[in-house]
């Protein structure tokens, strides 16, 4: 039973001889030199009770990425967060606390993790590749040690010789699914060993093996893929070129070249709004963006739906609704009368019902530049406090309402700017509540002269707009390939029982063949007892002998019945029934 | 498009989620009434025998400690493992403790309070059903689109899935436990996050939250009674510690509950096919955000924590392999694991913001 219990420390001996040799390695400490101490530090990281201290760190250093905003997930929020917290914020940025997942100490543990992983899974696939080629182990001396074990004794008028019943016996197993080897066939006690069951080491092995593939697919996505995000209003097309993105995120080796020029063109945007169920009306129930799309410039175009849940690929990525709102639609003249901008303006929201905030900067306005910021509402309602609000998400009373600026918008100097955010610092104010001109408060259709002479604006209409989220990520097929086999390892490995079975034959100086049968299970194996009484079964068929002896019969019972049931009636002895307990031995290190 | 709402059927509903907590109410008061009549009887035939044969205790704790020693000598060890604490060894089988039968059979005494109890909880698991099923036929779809949800029918699947193995094992003396439960999550529906029939947001409507949620609510009620059997298992290994080295048996109603050791055993097989559940519920997780969101992970909240709950329960399986986890150890971390299970979905779903917040407040 022993024979790789040196090969591989992570499977137990049942009798104990892992355990010696792991306490061995432990008290192998000391005075062994550089190499010694080397391959103590490995022992050491690939000893299971590491692979759990790890697991479990792990878990725990998961935690504080869902208690801190993330920066991958949301950087402005993370920014605000530090501001928020002068005394502290700082401190947990120098933690890693707002990158968790590709922080130095998260990264650590997974990798050490998987390098124990890696130290325990191949020499364990070793040593089981040598465990399947080699002979089931040799038959103990006294089976009845074992934690399934029962005699038989076939009568003497039957005619069947120890060594005819140890090959029929042979025969009995192998249609069971074991390996088999007889030995001794011709001597005074010929005996088989019979195993089966190594489909649970190697699903184990290729659960864990799986989880690398899973790990290293992972790791593939983040260097070859990219995302990005783009706002498409009804009528834009969006082409995928760096330039057609709003926001872009290249993987640590992407190349632009791998873009392929598709274009994607939003015709139209439909919401549907609940209208029945109490205490959601208004809510959205349906999202539904037609699209015509092209693979290349020169391709025929196509049209399709694109819904939540339901993205459509193109190109090698897949394109995601992520968002939607409305894009009024304005016309503003400048001092000189000369249109300096007309079209849709990205609202952006801000509560219920579609309630947005819109910014409009008018870069091109002549003498002065202008900038607008202010409201956008699809149902404008004033409450009696003078607080206006939006009733309901569909276009029943839409609303434009702004303060408007002049002066320098710091444009310029080419520096980035947020589209929605409008500084007014260095600007002058020329409409707002508290100025004697007033704000602005547009219909569609209407138009308002700016005060001063600085121009007009007219608001012409309202479309809706969408945001995408454009992803190519290579690894995840293989991720998801890799933890389908995870998954079917697993399985395999908590549901495949690994068992031996010994039978020994003998005459008796009466005539009679005496066989005595021991079952022993690797690792957790609740159903031990039952297969030894299948297997007694199928012996008893064999040689056509009663099963159940009476009372007085010889020895039928598993010794180790007794075990479990103090307290219950005693008839659970029979071998039909199954104890909980581990039948098996322990696995243990 | 879905389809209509129809609020009769929603208030059908309501009314059978109410008439099943007042039914599950009873049953509890029954499975209590078992574990108190049931320890009193026990404690008579006990009492009488140690009338009997005053200083069968006094070995015990002796017995205790040579079992562990004699591991090798032949298969009747076998039942303890060499790792396990004394206090197991003790607590299976050695004369001074008792505990209910280790295979969680059915035994041949009748417990009529018991079997009114489980009467009374099938009743009210039938009941309880037609509220599941009036709410789906109110809304027009699977019922789990929101907290409320989430709740009731969860409720249900830990009913059912207790049920079901009442029929092969006699786990009665988890019903207070599961019953108990069961009521408070009812309560904490209807009170706490009542909301009335209605359509999904469109982020929730896809068949991957039939698959996805489906499979994490079954998980979650097989975690839901390893939870109960690990937090036993802990009782009773204090317990036969405690009697072991000589001291009174404060716990009667313990001697209902069978070993600590059978009490693992029976939950590590349970806790396997919740693992595997649960791998599922990720994997499918990740396969809907993929879908959805256009990344399987992202370290959402959501996702965060069953990432974790995932791991502790890989480490609780690692921990039954490990030499000194065993037992007691492997226990708490099966508690642990069921407390991320119920952090994640109170908590979580509630306080935390992340893609998942939509699960409908
Ligand atoms: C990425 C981290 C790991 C995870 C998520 C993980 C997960 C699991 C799970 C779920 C099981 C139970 C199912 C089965 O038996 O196949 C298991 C078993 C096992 N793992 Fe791991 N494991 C990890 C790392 C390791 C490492 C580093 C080692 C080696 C030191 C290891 C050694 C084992 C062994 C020996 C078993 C079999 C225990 C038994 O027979 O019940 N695992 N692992």
């Amino acid at each position: 039973m022993s024979e790789r219990v040196n090969l591989d420390k992570n499977f137990s001996d049942p009798v104990g001889g892992a355990k010696v040799s792991e306490a061995k390695a432990e008290a192998a400490l000391p005075a062994l030199g550089p190499m010694g101490m080397l391959r103590w530090a490995w022992t050491q990281l690939t000893s299971m009770r590491t692979a759990l201290f790890l697991l479990l760190l792990l878990a725990v250093a998961a935690v504080p990425g869902s208690l801190f905003p993330q920066r991958p997930a949301n950087p402005s929020v993370v920014t605000q967060y530090i501001k928020d917290n002068p005394d502290y914020g700082k401190l947990l940025d120098t933690l890693q606390l707002y990158d968790v997942y590709s922080s130095a100490w998260f990264s650590a543990i997974y990798l050490l993790l998987f390098i124990s992983l890696i130290g325990c899974v191949v020499p364990r696939a070793i040593a089981h590749y040598k465990a399947m080629r080699s002979q089931p182990p040799r038959t103990p001396k006294r089976l009845s040690r074992l934690p399934e074990y029962g005699t038989l004794v076939i009568p003497s008028d039957a005619g069947i010789p120890a060594s005819d019943a140890i090959s029929s016996a042979a025969g009995v197993l192998k249609e069971r699914g074991y390996r088999v080897e007889v030995r001794d066939s011709g001597g005074e006690r010929p005996s088989l060993g019979a195993e089966r069951g190594f489909a649970k080491e190697v699903g184990n092995l290729v659960f864990h093996t799986s989880l690398i593939g899973v790990l290293v697919s992972v790791a593939i996505g983040g260097l070859f893929g990219y995302s990005g995000q783009r706002i498409l209003v009804e009528g834009d097309t969006f082409v995928n070129t760096l330039v057609g993105y709003d926001q872009f995120t290249p993987g640590t080796n992407f190349q632009s070249g791998q873009l392929q020029p598709y274009s994607v063109q939003l015709d139209k945007f439909d919401i549907t709004f609940d209208r029945e169920s109490e205490g959601k009306v208004g809510q959205p129930i349906d999202f539904s963006a037609a699209v015509t799309t092209k693979e290349n410039p020169d391709a025929p175009a196509q049209k399709e739906i694109l819904k939540v849940n339901d993205p459509v690929t193109l190109g090698g990525t897949s394109i995601y609704l992520t968002g939607n709102g409305y894009a009024p639609v304005v016309t503003i003249r400048d001092g000189e009368g000369n249109i300096a901008m007309q079209g849709p303006v990205v609202a952006k929201l801000q509560g219920d019902n579609y309630y947005s905030s819109v910014v409009i900067k008018v870069p091109d306005a002549k003498p002065e530049q202008l900038g607008f910021a202010g409201f956008f509402l699809p149902t404008a309602f004033v409450s009696n406090e003078g607080i206006s609000f939006s009733g309901d998400p569909e276009l029943f009373n839409p609303q434009l309402t702004l303060n408007s600026y002049y002066g320098d918008l710091g444009l310029d100097d080419g520096s980035p700017q947020n589209v929605f955010e409008l500084d007014v610092q260095d600007l002058t104010p020329l409409n707002a509540r508290n100025l004697d001109a007033g704000g602005i408060t547009l219909a569609p259709g209407s138009s308002y002269t700016l005060p001063d002479g600085k121009g007009t604006i007219s608001f012409d209409g309202v479309k809706r707009y969408i945001g995408v989220d454009i992803h190519h990520n290579p690894g995840q097929l293989y991720a998801l390939i890799f933890a389908l086999l995870a998954v079917a390892g697993l399985i395999l490995s908590l549901y495949v029982n690994r068992r031996r079975v010994w039978v020994r034959t003998g005459t008796h100086a009466d005539g009679r063949t005496m066989v005595e049968y021991g079952l022993l299970a690797r690792g957790e194996d609740h159903r031990l007892a039952a297969e030894a009484a299948a297997v007694r079964k199928l012996l008893s068929e064999e040689w056509k002998l009663d099963p159940e002896p009476g009372p007085d019969g010889p020895s039928q019972q598993t010794p180790s019945s007794a075990r479990d049931n103090n307290a219950g009636p005693a008839a659970t002895a029979g071998a039909a029934t199954t104890p909980a307990g581990p039948t098996g031995p322990e696995k243990d290190q | 498009m879905p389809y209509g709402i129809n609020e009769t059927m929603g208030q059908y509903s309501e009314l059978f989620m109410l008439l099943a907590a007042g039914t599950y109410t009873v049953a509890f008061i029954a499975f209590a009434w078992d574990l108190a009549k049931s320890s009193k009887a026990l404690r008579a035939i006990d009492l009488k025998a140690a009338q009997a044969e005053e200083p069968a205790r006094v070995p015990v704790g002796a017995r205790a400690g040579d079992r562990s020693e004699s591991q090798l000598a032949g298969p009747a060890g076998r039942a303890e493992r060499p790792s396990s604490s004394a206090a197991q060894a003790a607590g299976n089988g050695a004369g001074g403790v008792v505990t209910a039968d280790a295979d969680m059979r059915y035994a041949g005494e009748r417990r009529a309070p018991a079997r009114v109890a489980v009467a009374l909880t099938v009743l009210g698991a039938l009941i309880h059903g037609a509220g599941v099923l009036t709410r789906a036929l109110g809304a027009g779809r699977v019922p789990w689109g929101n907290m409320y949800e989430f709740l009731t029918t969860g409720a249900f699947v830990a009913v059912a899935v207790f049920l079901l193995v009442l029929i092969r094992r006699d786990l009665r003396f988890l019903g207070t436990f599961v019953v108990g439960l069961v009521i408070i999550m009812l309560v904490a529906a209807s009170v706490a996050y009542w909301t009335p029939v209605g359509h999904l947001v469109p982020a929730l409507q896809s068949y991957w939250l039939i698959i996805h949620v489906s499979i994490a609510v079954l998980s979650s009620a097989l975690f839901t009674l390893t939870f109960a059997m690990s937090a036993l298992q802990l009782v009773q290994a204090r317990r036969s510690k405690a009697v072991a080295a000589g001291g009174a048996d404060k716990l009667g109603f313990m001697r209902l509950v069978p070993s600590a050791l059978s009490l693992e055993n029976l939950s590590y097989r349970i806790n396997a096919i919740a693992f595997i559940g649960w791998t599922f519920t990720l994997m499918f997780g990740a396969i809907w955000a993929e879908k959805a969101w256009g990344r399987f992970w992202g370290w959402d909240t959501k996702e965060v924590w069953t990432f974790v709950i995932w791991v502790v329960y890989a480490g609780y399986l690692h921990a039954r392999a490990t030499r000194g986890w065993t037992g007691t150890r492997a226990a708490w971390l099966s508690i642990v694991g069921y407390l991320c299970v119920i952090f994640n979905f109170t908590i979580v779903n509630q306080f935390f913001n992340g893609l998942h917040s939509y699960s409908g407040l």
